[in-house]
């Protein structure tokens, strides 16, 4: 076992953040989730007052910050928990089964809290900090020792999260982007749930050195997926039908290196066709011929216009933005790079695929296909999109909806394109595991959407 | 497998060669790895399929014995080979696999620990993930059941991404020499919590741990022991339903008042020998129904996050 241990390289697998990176803020513990691009001008807007956000530039993903409220304004400070204090409401298991609290004596009517409002803003002015002001409120409640433990914990949790709210750096990679975004916007990714972006992911044997083909209506997400497994060799290339690209915007906050974004192509398909008729002997079809239900083109515009709006990646439900001192935008907009600081800049994804590239894909195929068009009939899109590649390649094409998958798959069952077919839907159940409170959580997702994936057959192009 | 080593890559171009593994399909559950040589046959139900007639056909071709049966050659992926181990050993599944993947957040040049080995379905998904600049780094304490997952990261041609130790992690924990260095580190062994300890002074900072196990109870235990060094700790239960798709001819003519039960709108005309498009007395639709047999539990995965204390 002693040969020369790997490392990870940083430019890789970066763990420390830096200027003008990305990053995803949890807020209080998953009530809210910020995207936002670190830089000395950026802020955070929490309740009503701003945070710079420059604290958290050159720090560990995964770093604990909370908000402190100085005599001046309010900052982030980094917040190390004491290993005791942490996950309080598994604190002695034993202690539960001696409680002898309830609270039949307790009644809500708002009267049980002694100090004021105006207090606790003279205990701020003079210095307190969040957990002391925390910990005078519950010194001050009449009802506090009456409750249980567990409801002692929640009052504290609850009034922690009020005067000092607590925000964790968190990486964006595929899964805590894809976690936001479906417990925010899901339409905005089709409903496109972890478990069944992962399992795209897999099927579609999505991994270094391979090309893999990609039809992303779902903002970018699956084609930021997929570059990440690629790591920066191999290529994604993103197609497209009708005129303009679709929106890619979350790729930008996977934090891409040059390298990885090099993988990422665009290329449309009416081209494609054109080509593969003079190269492939595969019969062209003309533009005409895909009878395509029309993306909701408004539903679109709409994505682009919001983000252009608000230079801002938030996926909180209140207003969040980021403000920038000297007047730059943090955010780089798809076809423009930013002329300030070099620090500041997003590399770009999603160039036109280079001639060689398209030479490569014609000659060799593409070594599988990840469809995310959850609105579109995907027949129409498997049919044309099949014979672009190799043989004995695999494929997974995901779905909001059970028909359109079921037609697609009895068509290539007829037509004899592929085997090992199968649709798939996902079942994902999450558990809450506490001592003597074990179980399945209350709330659950009801979909995740279905999968159709398969591995395409030869076929003997001389009798076609 | 194939598609990490340039050389050897599926395109259009590439056709079978010997030495080359192949996964034999036969039907959706039933198929089988072969090496194929070029003076070995295949036997089965089909026939007798000489390994001649296969070399120099592309992956995905169809291919007969002597009897006129057939059966289908694919190029090897980890879902593939998980399917084809599935009737050897207890492992994980498809969905169990490609969620931890994604959820330890496992990509090219990351380090991972994994114990036990078993089988090697996992592993080889996680060489497919690191490749090609990181390495798995697996540990069984069963010295043949180590030797004989040696051989088929050799057969598959990921010997180069992974290296199997024979180590009991429960009682001696990981070797120092990772110590601060794994991305990610995967457990699925009886008493998890045992390892729990080691794996926390293995992995970086933020690092991600998954721990699977079949029993609730283990599950509550590990939880516990996570709880010190750990955070983010989340379980799931992940399972895959599985739909069957048929033909289903409804005949309109039934029905005298001219009501129907209408097919689901077919967008597209079969275009094999369906009946002519004026026909009025059937309707052909594509209907789709969950299989009736699926699988309840595969076990629960704990996932978690070494905590930040710099």
């Amino acid at each position: 076992m002693s040969e020369s241990k790997p490392e990870s390289g940083p430019v890789i697998n970066p763990r420390v953040t830096w200027e003008g990176c990305s990053v995803l803020l949890d807020i209080n513990d998953g009530d809210r989730l910020v995207f936002a691009r670190l830089s000395a001008g950026s802020t955070l807007k929490i309740g009503n007052k701003s945070c710079s956000l420059q604290p958290l530039i050159g720090c560990t993903f995964g770093s604990l910050f909370q908000v402190e409220i100085g005599k001046e304004k309010p900052y982030l400070s980094r917040f190390v928990p004491p290993t005791d204090d942490s996950n309080v409401q598994d604190e002695g298991g034993s202690q539960l089964q001696e409680e002898s609290r309830d609270n039949r004596a307790i009644i809500d009517n708002n009267q049980a809290q002694t100090l004021t409002g105006e207090d606790i803003d003279a205990m701020r002015r003079q210095g307190a900090t969040g957990n002391e002001i925390v910990e005078a409120l519950i010194a001050n409640s009449a009802t506090f020792d009456k409750k249980t433990q567990f409801s002692q914990e929640k009052y504290r949790l609850k009034k922690q999260k009020k005067y000092a709210p607590r925000v964790l750096l968190r990486r964006p990679f595929c899964r805590s982007i894809c976690e936001a975004y479906f417990k925010k916007y899901p339409a905005r990714i089709g409903f496109l749930r972890v478990d069944a972006l992962s399992l795209l992911l897999s099927m579609a044997n999505a991994t270094a050195n391979s090309d893999v083909l990609v039809v992303d209506m779902v903002g970018g997400l699956a084609t930021g997926a997929v570059a990440e497994r690629l790591g920066g060799s191999g290529s994604v290339c993103s197609t497209y039908l009708g005129g303009t690209p679709y929106p890619t915007e979350i790729i930008r906050m996977f934090n891409f290196s040059d390298e990885i974004c090099k993988t990422i192509m665009l290329f449309k398909i009416c081209t494609f066709f054109h080509f593969s008729s003079e190269f492939c002997g595969v019969p062209s079809m003309t533009c005409a011929q895909f009878k395509m239900k029309p993306v909701s083109e408004s539903a679109n515009m709409k994505m682009t216009i919001q983000w252009r709006e608000k230079t801002s990646l938030s996926v909180g439900t209140e207003d969040v933005y980021l403000s920038s001192k000297n007047g730059d935008t943090d955010l780089v907009p798809e076809n423009k790079l930013s002329s300030s600081s070099k620090t500041c800049k997003a590399p770009k994804a999603g160039e036109k695929a280079p001639k060689q590239a398209i030479q490569s894909w014609k000659e060799n195929g593409f070594s599988s296909l990840i469809i995310a068009a959850p609105e579109q009939d995907a027949w129409g899109l498997v049919k044309d999109l099949l014979p672009l590649l190799t043989y004995s390649a695999p494929f997974a094409i995901y779905h909001q909806y059970l028909q359109p998958l079921a037609t697609c798959m009895h068509n290539l069952q007829l037509e004899k394109m592929a085997i090992g077919l199968q649709i798939s839907e996902p079942w994902l159940r999450e558990y809450q595991v506490l001592p003597s409170r074990t179980h399945p959580c209350m709330q659950m997702s009801g979909t995740g959407g279905y999968i159709l994936s398969g591995t395409r057959m030869y076929t003997d192009t001389s009798q076609s | 497998m194939l598609l990490m080593d340039s050389s050897k890559k599926i395109s259009f171009n590439r056709c079978i060669r010997e030495g080359d593994l192949v996964i034999v399909y036969e039907k959706h559950d039933t198929m089988k790895a072969v090496k194929v040589c070029e003076n070995s046959v295949l036997q089965n139900r089909f026939g007798v399929f000489k390994h001649l007639d296969w070399i120099g056909k592309p992956f995905g071709s169809k291919v007969f014995s002597n009897k006129g049966g057939f059966v289908y050659l694919l190029a090897p992926t980890p879902e593939l080979w998980t399917l084809v181990l599935s009737h050897m050993t207890q492992i994980l599944y498809i969905a169990d696999i490609g969620f931890v993947v994604m959820y330890l957040e496992v990509v090219p040049g990351c380090l991972v620990l994994e114990s036990g080995t078993g089988s090697g379905s996992l592993t080889t998904s996680f060489a497919r993930a690191v490749a090609p600049t990181g390495h798995v780094y697996t540990f069984d304490f069963h010295e043949q059941r180590a030797a004989s997952a040696r051989e088929d990261f050799e057969g598959t041609g990921i010997s180069n991404l992974v290296t199997v130790g024979v180590r009991d992690i429960q009682g001696e924990g990981f070797p120092d020499e990772f110590s601060g260095l794994a991305d990610s580190v995967f457990l699925d062994l009886p008493q998890p919590w045992l390892a729990i300890p080691s794996a926390r002074n293995m992995l970086k900072q933020d690092g991600t741990l998954c721990s699977f196990s079949p029993c609730i109870e283990q599950v509550q235990r590990s939880c516990e022991t996570l709880r010190s060094d750990f955070t983010d700790i989340r379980t799931f239960e992940i399972l895959l339903r599985t739909y069957e798709v048929r033909e289903w001819k409804m005949d309109h003519s039934k029905f005298e008042d001219g009501s129907s039960i209408a097919g689901p709108p077919c967008k597209r005309r079969q275009p094999s020998s369906e009946a002519s498009v004026g026909d009025d007395t059937s309707f052909p639709a594509v209907v789709a129904r969950p299989s009736a047999e699926t699988r309840g539990h595969t076990g629960y995965l704990t996932f978690a996050r070494r905590k930040c204390v710099s």
